[in-house]
């Protein structure tokens, strides 16, 4: 079953020294080594998640007061407009695809990614989407402000009458993210179906590596219908076509339709990753195998295939028929039952272990907990009635942010430091890891909760101004908003620092299972000196097995 | 050990009891955290939100003192470096565990499509033609055990009109405009939505109904107000720089009241309404510094009977 990685896909002369990189230069020029890549990825994404957070305590100051009177009714929109585009283009997708670089290679056995070149592309093409996004801000009008989704027709008024506006901007850069996206995503797929160590069959694979490797194919069937759309939008902008401008007779129904058939799996694209990030810590920290291994790997493929057909449930009221509205809740409920078997799985590995509360591990819970917490108003939004009500609203918002902050970031901070003495040679500092765990646990749930009872009475999302009866929860948001902006300091702080001059690290300092734990901290290039014959199956706590024939462990 | 056995089992139990009548409570909470009924469709909606927070209670509490627990008693002690017990997996266990997400979304599934057919809000016009089993036009002819006169023949049909960023609302039958709804109560009102320019969103949170409305697309909106009184229309559907000033005024009154003041408004010359995007945009267009970036005029205030 297991193939044997294919001769030649590296080329010899990217075969140079076997020493890692030393200085920071490496990390900041071209390198077609994916472990350079994936810190570029990080650090790059992390830079911008800095960026739309600052949008975002603009927001949060504005909605301190009912009226509109910090900033702009056009400066709000463009900020939120802009925060949304950034956190999802620019920092969880990228971040993700950056441990996906990184751990991948490591974790099957192979010394690179199928194609490096092609590797380094995907990457360079991120700065790319961030100089332009970031450039709308000095052209005349603005960024963009049609909010992240750009409906038309709002997304095709252009009241500057310029042709190189925010909007088009912003469209080219959408464009050309899905464009690396789908490099990566075909990279991803050949490298994991092809180059996975002798030994290795589908179901010995890390349950990271399922996890990237159904959210990638995600990525092979979505992303055309989300660049289709965008082009065809950017044609009605620039070219005067008719495709959903309705003005000259266009469907703007019809770029819903392109835009959630790729965006709602997009959000499984983001969340599945974090999903194999939580089944690589709990064994770890709990010191028991991943319970029910076979059925979370499984569990991966089918959440990819069914975020396929439920789409619809962004679109209740947008002109939906009854009998689509109620397939389609059918759909968006389904995908609850494999999620629900992988939260059982987690809690069941957890159940009973030898449990440590290093910061990953506290991340990882934290992450958890609020994972369940979306999942259950993500089950009362699929109710195509109690969505009537809520959609739009800040309900919404505190869905999402629960995913989005709560589980995708928290699950990311988890992954930083449970990898960071892995991929810097040293150890973070564990007092700083848990400030900043305290700091963000706290400052997401003050900054999101609020966000629930604020919908249920029906503050709507995407206002500059509200009723003063929204006034107290808007003042607990914003106050845990800022909160949160803070506990970004400590850890900026303790990674900076730790990097420069922490305890240098062993090759398993949490004595954890797993390919890229038997080598060196960080690994050398081309990472085994020579391919792992792979014989057990992963996550073997307690058994005292060995997971390789040959390397040393 | 049998004494432990018990023990557990009465840890347990005790658990279960405080966890199922901790999510009644909340469930009952939830009634609270939403506006006045004022549409018999709210009734529906709010007893179904009340179901799901309860059962989201149960299950989220569940979840998090079986962590909580573990965090509790499941450490690791101080210099014990050795590993937990090597369970794999439980057949049974995992099967079950499949089964009962099952069953909870079918529960789930077929209560909320039992509420939605009773609201018999309606849609699109063009597509409602379609007849197929799900077709979800109101059978008006049996109101089941719905909510007096939820499934009536519409009685009221008024026009509604959304622009960037102004309601306009048309009462066909007496040919008068106003920018504030008046609605009958306990009769079934009939909204056909149209929209001059962008996207727009029907929404009055104590009705718990929302619609969006979209340019060139006929769409029919039913629903019955219970509870007079004075409540809000906003628009749902990000609409553009002044979206979120565009909001209406609903008075919610008797036949008799609403009647009174159909008559009254018939007496009326049409006159500018006050807009707030319209005012806004004048204020800012005429600062010598110009701060925010350039944005699409408002359309021209509605020229109303009944300007509100
Ligand atoms: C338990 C699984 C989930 C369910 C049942 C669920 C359900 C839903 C539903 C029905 C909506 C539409 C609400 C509306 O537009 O009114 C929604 C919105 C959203 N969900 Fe989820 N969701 C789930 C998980 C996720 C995940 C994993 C993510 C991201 C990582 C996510 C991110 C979002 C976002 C960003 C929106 C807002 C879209 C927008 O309106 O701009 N959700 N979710
Ligand atoms: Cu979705
Ligand atoms: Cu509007």
């Amino acid at each position: 079953m297991t193939n044997v990685p294919i001769e030649g896909i590296l080329l010899p002369d990217e075969k140079h020294n076997h020493e890692s990189p030393s200085n920071w230069k490496e990390y900041f020029s071209f390198s077609t080594d994916h472990k350079v890549i994936g810190i570029q990825y990080l650090v790059t994404s992390f830079f911008f998640f800095l960026v739309g957070g600052i949008f975002a305590m603009v927001m949060r100051g504005e909605l301190m007061t009912p009226e509109s009177d910090l900033v702009d009714r056009t400066v709000y929109n463009g900020m939120f407009t802009m925060h949304g585009t950034v956190m999802l283009f620019l920092w969880t997708f990228p971040s993700l695809v950056g441990f996906a670089n990184y751990l991948v290679p490591l974790m099957i056995g192979a010394r690179d990614m199928a194609f490096p070149r092609l590797n380094a592309v995907a990457f360079w093409m991120v700065p790319v989407v961030g100089i332009l996004m970031m450039g709308s801000f000095f052209v005349p009008g603005g960024p963009a402000q049609a909010g992240w989704w750009s409906y038309p027709p709002v997304s095709l008024q252009n009241p500057t009458g310029n042709l190189i506006n925010g909007q088009v901007l912003w469209l080219l850069a959408v464009a050309i993210s899905g464009v690396s996206s789908i490099m990566g995503a075909v990279n991803f797929v050949t490298t994991i179906v092809k180059m996975r160590a002798p030994g290795m069959g589908f179901f010995k694979m890390p349950l990271f590596v399922w996890a990237v490797f159904s959210a990638q194919i995600i990525q092979l069937f979505g992303l055309p219908a989300l660049t289709a759309g965008a082009v065809m939008l950017l044609l009605d902008l620039t070219a005067g076509t008719a495709f959903f401008d309705p003005a000259k007779g266009g469907n703007p129904v019809m770029f819903q339709h392109y835009f959630w058939f790729y965006s709602h799996p997009a959000v499984y694209v983001i969340i599945l990753p974090v999903f194999g990030i939580f089944s690589e810590i709990f064994p770890v920290y709990s010191r028991k195998p991943l319970f029910g291994y076979k059925v979370v790997a499984v569990s991966s493929m089918l959440i990819a295939v069914v975020s396929g057909i439920v789409w619809v449930h962004h679109m209740y009221v947008s002109g939906t028929p009854g009998w689509m509205r109620l397939i389609f809740m059918m759909t968006t409920m389904f995908v609850s039952v494999p999620t629900g078997i992988k939260v059982f799985a987690w809690v069941a590995t957890i159940w009973g272990g030898k449990m440590r509360l290093n910061t990953p591990m506290l991340f990882a819970l934290g992450a958890l907990v609020m994972f369940v917490f979306a999942g259950i108003t993500g089950i009362m939004l699929s109710s195509v009635p109690v969505d009537v009500h809520v959609n739009n609203t800040y309900f919404v918002v505190g869905h999402f942010h629960y995913v989005l902050y709560g589980t995708v970031t928290m699950g990311l901070f988890a992954a930083i430091y449970h990898w960071f003495p892995k991929m810097t040679g040293r150890m973070y500092s564990e007092s700083w890891g848990k400030i900043h765990f305290w700091l963000a646990f706290i400052g997401t749930n003050l900054n999101f909760l609020p966000m629930h009872p604020l919908g249920l009475q029906g503050m709507l999302r995407r206002v500059a101004s509200y009723a003063p009866e929204y006034q107290f929860w808007n003042i607990i948001a914003s106050l845990g908003g800022f909160l949160l902006g803070m506990s970004t300091l400590p850890f900026i702080f303790n990674m900076v620092i730790s990097w420069m001059q922490g305890e240098k690290a062993p090759a398993n300092p949490w004595r954890a299972i797993g390919l890229e734990w038997l080598v060196s901290s960080p690994p050398p290039v081309e990472n085994f000196e020579e391919t792992p014959i792979i014989i057990s199956e992963p996550y073997g706590y307690g058994k005292s097995e060995r997971l390789t024939a040959n390397l040393p462990e | 050990m049998k004494i432990q056995k018990i023990l557990n089992i009465l840890t347990l139990l005790t658990g279960a009891i405080a966890v199922t009548s901790l999510s009644l409570w909340i469930g009952k909470q939830s009634y609270s955290w939403l506006p006045p009924q004022a549409a018999a469709e709210s009734l529906l909606i709010d007893d179904l939100i009340s179901f799901l927070v309860t059962l989201g209670a149960f299950i989220f509490l569940g979840v998090t003192s079986t962590l909580m627990y573990s965090v509790i008693f499941h450490r690791a002690v101080k210099d014990d470096f050795t590993d937990g017990p090597p369970i794999e997996g439980n057949i049974t266990l995992e099967v079950v565990w499949t089964a009962i997400p099952i069953l909870l979304v079918l529960w789930i599934a077929g209560y909320s499509y039992q509420v939605y057919e009773q609201m018999g809000i309606q849609g699109p016009s063009e597509i409602v033609h379609l007849h197929n089993p799900l077709g979800m036009e109101s059978a008006y002819a049996e109101p089941k055990d719905a909510p007096a006169n939820a499934l009536a023949e519409p009685v009221e049909k008024i026009d509604v009109l959304a622009k960037q960023w102004a309601w306009v609302f048309h009462y066909p039958e007496r040919d008068i405009t106003s920018t504030e709804l008046h609605l009958p109560s306990d009769r079934r009102i009939r909204l056909a939505l149209k929209s001059q320019d962008v996207l727009h969103g029907f929404y009055i949170p104590a009705f718990r109904l929302k619609q969006d409305i979209i340019p060139n697309h006929a769409i029919d909106f039913e629903f019955t107000p219970i509870r007079p009184g004075k409540y809000r229309l906003t628009d749902s559907q990000y609409s553009g720089t002044y979206f979120a000033t565009m909001q209406a005024n609903v008075v919610v009154e008797s036949p008799e009241d609403y009647q009174q003041w159909l008559a009254q408004a018939a007496t009326q010359k049409p006159s500018i309404a006050n807009n707030q995007a319209a005012s806004e945009y004048a204020q800012t267009s005429h600062q010598s510094v110009q701060t925010g970036w350039v944005t699409v005029p408002p359309a021209a205030p509605p020229l109303v009977n009944s300007p509100g």
